[in-house]
Order: structure tokens, then sequence, then C-alpha cells
């Protein structure tokens, strides 16, 4: 087949793979950190497997290297599907998927060693960032080149989201990172204190927004309606929601930093925007729940569909929660305690992982040309396992922070302490242990996954699929949407 | 304006995303570099000495950040457990920032001379010896790493290049001031003035 004509899933299929030994690699280290905190032993007093030098590996390793090579790979794919084109530069497509593994693997080594700008999600060291950005315009170029020859006149609403992702990390890596280098180890931020503290937070909490949210959105839009067979419930809502949730996302992230010495303006701009933050979420959470209408029997059968039901829906919680969390006088007391560490994973764990996971089933048996998965079954095992080890950890991670912050604020008659810090440590143990255990649970789901993956991809040759001329599309392959 | 013109050309929506995500950052972040609340040292506040900018490093290069913050909150139960809250000049030579985002333990932005040094040592070495209820884990090798006198100065020649005033003088003494001392004798250094040096204080 002439390549022109047929779609470039082979970048799709690597990085998809990937998204697999990435997870579990990923959610091992996070298991690891977790029972490191119930049994400090287990640091075995070596530098390289400390908690405070691992903790940054796990989320790294979750956030860029589960996270991003499901973003890789979604993008890619509805690209080319939604744009009726091969992907554009085979080469520079290639390039970004072992530029993007050089970097994970260079986290992976530096990060145990120490070398790190300790700002949260942007650790790495300056070569390291430098390495993230050329590949970063790569995958620019291959993503909008491709939009660029669409044979269709308009963008489907997935790559909205994409683009809107990789434009927006791009900004954020480039300004948060700005440094001048000691060594080649070594860095000094050129901001200091309270700016440097501003400036991370506007890149960490759009990190989540853009890298963990629009990108994830974009996922949501293609394989929804796909897997689900209906089209997009409101093409109307996907455009308001679209352009209020990137705006308003660039404003909230002061709100990491509540009552500390950032100026009130700020803080409160932060928290304003933070709460106008739930409509476009919702939008997106409603628009991707509606797309069901009329598919609802569907979840009885199709296991994939629940894991993206259950993703929404946690997308939903989490989006209120974060709001919520962003009021100062709920801050005053979520902020610093596990209640951060529930939050996010409801998040990690609830929306960007069981969406990555649901979107990685769909997509698998088109990319080795098969009907589905190996079992069908193991989805389903793989679909409780998810839910209830995110639902044990969120609850322990709650109760623990709520607990912590009520014990650090308690106060005798007399204005003295109630409690030293330390008794507030003893007594969110036992949430360190369920907390534990939820990740165990989840993580058992992923080897499960695994195997699922393994048997599915060897059994079959993958084959090149035909570019689908736009003008012969069935109602099936249709892009979403009311217009 | 209608929706159909964006969706169907690249360059406008490019265009159109690209200014929607630039005005939080530029309102929030912009006009806070330009003000002197936040760029302007308290008085007693001053650059980090060679010794103690090496021990700030290591704290930085072992992660303590991640289970301590050094920001007390204006609350009076953290007013009362830390002591008096952390104000924006107290952070102006610190890059980075070591906020921290979660308490593990607990904040430490004035532990100095809250303990004696040989208590800090021990407890780094081996903290359960010291407080047999803590997680935290030990940083044994800290004492047989000594801190490399080139790199200090090379560290204060690039900070006196972002503007923090370094003079020749403190330059061409920094190797000689940790010259022979551990990584642990920095560290304590860097955690024995933390909090200490406001003037402006109660």
């Amino acid at each position: 087949m002439d390549t022109a004509a047929s779609y470039n899933d082979k970048v799709v299929r690597q990085f998809s793979i990937m998204v697999v030994i990435w997870g579990i690699v990923g959610m091992l280290v996070g298991v690891l950190i977790a029972a490191q905190l119930i049994w400090p032993q287990l640091n075995f007093d070596l530098p390289f497997l400390t908690y405070s030098r691992l903790r940054p590996l796990h989320t790294n390793a979750v956030i860029f290297a589960f996270g991003g090579s499901a973003l890789f790979a979604t993008s890619y794919y509805v690209v080319q599907r939604t744009c009726h084109v091969r992907l554009a530069f085979d080469k520079l497509a290639a390039f970004t998927f072992w530029g993007w593994q050089l970097i994970i693997v260079l986290a992976a080594v530096t990060l145990p060693l120490g070398i790190t700008q300790s700002k949260e999600y942007a650790e790495l060291e300056w070569p390291i960032d430098l390495l993230i950005t050329i590949v970063w315009v790569a995958y620019a170029i291959v993503f909008f080149a491709t939009i660029a020859k669409r044979r269709i006149k308009h963008i489907y609403v997935a790559n909205w989201f994409y683009g809107a992702f990789i434009i927006t990390v791009a900004v954020l890596h480039v300004f948060n990172n700005l440094a001048i280098p000691v060594t080649l180890t070594k860095s000094y931020s050129i901001y200091t204190g309270v700016v440097d503290a501003m400036m991370q937070w506007w890149y960490g909490h759009n990190a989540v927004g853009f890298f963990l949210t629009a990108g994830f959105l974009g996922m949501m839009y293609y394989f929804v309606p796909k897997q689900a067979g209906r089209p997009v419930y409101s093409y109307r809502l996907s455009v308001v929601h679209f352009w209020s949730l990137i705006a308003v996302y660039m404003w909230a992230g002061p709100h990491h930093l509540h009552y500390t010495s950032l100026p009130d303006w700020a803080q409160t701009l932060g928290m304003v925007f933070s709460i106008i933050l739930l409509a476009p979420s919702w939008g997106g959470m409603i628009n991707g729940m509606m797309t069901l209408s009329g598919a609802w029997h569907k979840l009885r059968s199709d296991p994939i569909l629940k894991f993206m039901i259950v993703a929404l829906s946690f997308y939903g919680m989490s989006t209120f929660e974060g709001p919520m969390m962003s009021i100062k006088t709920v801050n005053a007391l979520s902020h610093y305690t596990n209640w951060t560490i529930g939050h996010v994973h409801s998040g990690a764990l609830g929306w960007v992982a069981m969406m990555t996971i649901g979107s990685i089933y769909s997509l698998l048996p088109r990319l080795y040309n098969r009907e589905g998965m190996y079992s069908t079954k193991l989805i389903d095992v793989h679909f409780w396992t998810s839910t209830i080890g995110v639902v044990l950890y969120a609850v322990s991670m709650w109760i623990a922070g709520v607990t912590e912050g009520l014990m650090w604020r308690a106060v005798n008659s007399d204005g003295t302490l109630t409690y030293s810090f330390v008794e507030s440590l003893k007594a969110v143990e036992p949430y360190h242990y369920l907390r534990l255990l939820g990740g165990l649970i989840f993580f058992s789901g992923m080897i499960i996954m695994a195997y699922n993956v393994w048997k599915t991809v060897i059994a079959q040759k993958p084959a090149d699929v035909a570019v689908m001329n736009p003008d012969d599309m069935s109602t099936d392959s249709k892009d979403g949407g009311d217009d | 304006m209608r929706h159909d013109t964006i969706e169907k050309s690249l360059n406008l929506m490019v265009v159109l995303i690209i200014f929607a995500i630039s005005i939080g950052g530029l309102i929030e972040i912009v006009p806070l570099m330009m003000s002197s609340d936040v760029t302007e040292p308290d008085e007693g506040i001053s650059i980090y000495s060679p010794l103690r900018l090496a021990g700030r490093d290591v704290y930085v290069r072992e992660g303590c950040y991640n289970c301590h913050s050094q920001m007390i909150r204006p609350f009076r139960s953290e007013t009362e457990r830390y002591g008096p809250f952390t104000t924006a000049g107290e952070t102006v030579y610190d890059r980075p920032f070591q906020f921290g985002s979660k308490r593990t333990g607990p904040d430490l932005a004035r532990v100095g001379g809250r303990y004696s040094d040989d208590w800090q040592r021990l407890h780094l070495m081996d903290p359960r010896a010291l407080v047999p209820e803590s997680n935290m884990p030990g940083y044994p090798w800290l004492a047989d790493n000594a801190v490399d006198p080139e790199l200090v100065t090379a560290k204060l020649k690039a900070l006196r290049l972002l503007g923090d005033p370094y003079t020749d003088e403190q330059i061409a003494g920094a190797a000689a001031a940790v010259e022979g001392r551990s990584e642990l004798d920095a560290l304590v250094a860097y955690l024995q003035e933390l909090g200490t040096n406001r003037k402006n204080r109660r």
C-alpha cells in the first residue's frame, strides 16, 4: 500500500504499549513510597531509594511517562482519523517517540540521584528541560501540520483540546524553567521567593489543567462517542466550555498559595477564578456523560464504557472538590494535609488513569486488526480493581487530611495547642495502611491489563489501515456534534 | 463571529488559544515581579553564606520539601506552633522557593535554634533514635560527603549573575569557608539559621 494512503499507526502502537509499561512503573514507585511512609526502614538508608527522592519520580512517571504516552498515542490516532490524512512527517513523529522515551529514562536516572530543581512536576534539570522543549516543538509540528493538511473543513472538537494542551504546556514549561546553569546537574531559578512560587504554581496548576485535563478531554471527545456509538451530546456546550476552560484555568494557580506570603489580591483572584472553573469543568463532564443518552444499556455489557463513565464521574467529583478546596476557609484546613493527596489521586487515578485505560482498551484492537481485546472478562475485573482501589485511596486520604487539619488547629481553653505534631502523624497511620491497600489494588489491575494487552498484541500482526475518504463516511465514523 | 469560522481556520484557532491562555499569567505574575513588597528583603535578611548555601542545596537535592513546608501561615495555631508567620521579604534570596505543599513532618521556616546542633545531626542520621514515632528516613550518607569548594564558588558566581549581591571577597573566600566541611555540617548550618534573621519581629 502507498504510505500516504495509509495511517501512521506504528507510532501510535509504540506509545500505547509504553502507556501500560510506564503505568506499571509509575504506580509501583507509588506503592513503594506509600509503604515507606508506614515502614521507613524500606528506605534502607540508600540515597537513591529514599522517599524524598522517589516521590518526584512517582509524580513525574505517572504524569509525563504514563499520562504523556497516552496523550501522544491518542492524539496521533485521533488527529489522523478526524482529519482523514496520514500523520505529517513520519520521521519527526518517530523522533517524538524516541525523544520522549529518552526523557523518561533520564528522569528515572537523575531524580533518584537527587538531580532536581525542586519545583513540583518541573524537577528535571536544565539539560533535560531543553530536550523536552525540542521534543515538544517536534510534537507541535507533527500535530498541527497534520491538521493543516486535513481533508475536511472543520477541525474536530477533540483536536481543539489537544491543540490547546500542546500550545499551553510549551508556554508553561519554558517560563517556569528559566534558570542559570551552574553545572550540567545544577541550576538556579531566575525567579526568587514569592515570584518563583507564583510562577511555579501557575505552571503546576496548569500542568494539571492542560496536561491532565484539556489533553484528556480531547481523548474523551473522541473515544466516548466512538465507544458509545453516539454523537457528542451538545456541540454548543463543547464550544462554550472549551474557551471558558482554557481561559479560566490559567488564573487559578494562586489557590496553591493561600495564606502564604503571596499578596492577598493574587490569592483572591486565584480563588475567584477557581470557583468559576467549576462551570466549564462540569460542562465537559455533562457533555461526556450525556453522550451516552440512549446508549446507557451498553454499560451492562461493555466494561470499556464503564471505565469511561466512571472516569467522567471522578472528573466531575474532583472538579467540584477542587473549587471547594480553593475557598480560603476550606483551604486553611486542607492545605499541607493528606486531603490534597486524596484530591490529586481522585483526579489522577479516577479521571486520568481510568480514561486512559478505557481509551487504550478501545484503541488497541483497532491497532492490531482485531475485533476486541483478548479478554473482555479481564477488562471487567480490571474495572472493578481500579474502582475499588481509587475509592479506598481517596476516602482514606480524606479522613486522614481532615484529621490532620483539625488536630493541627486544636487549642485548649488556655490557648495552648492540644496536640504535638507527631501525635497527628500517629493519628493518621491507619489511613496510611488503607491508602497502601487501595494503591495495591489499583496497581494489581494494571498487571491484569498488561497480561490482557500482551495476549492481544502477540496474537495478531498489525496491518496498515487505509486512510478513509471523507466523502464515504458512514454515520458511525462521522464526527460528533449536532451542527 | 460565528464559531464556524474559527473551526475552519487553524491559524485563527491557534491565535485565539494563545490569547485566551495568556491573560491570567500576565495579570497575576508581571505585577508581582515589579512589586517591592515581594522583591525587597526584610530588615536583617541577607544572602546565604557559602556554607549555608551548600546546606540549602543539600536540602533541595534530598527533597526535604516533599514533607516539610517553610511557610508559616498567619493563623494563631500556626504561630503558636512554629513562630511568627512568614513574610515575602524573608524569601527574596530563595532560588528556588521552598514553601512546600505537604506537611508529613512539621514546618521548618523557623526551626533555626530550636534544637541543638547535636540534636539536628543525630536526627538527620537516625530520626527514630530521637523521635520514636517518626517516619522520616535517615540521611546517614551526608556525614561522609564533603562539600565541594570549587562548586560553591561557581554557585556564588551564578547567583551574582542573577543579581544576588555577593562581593568579590565573598566569592574569593567561599572555597576556604567550606573547605573540609561535610554535607551534614552544611545542612545543619542551613537549618540552624532558618527563620532567625528577621529583625522586625516580636
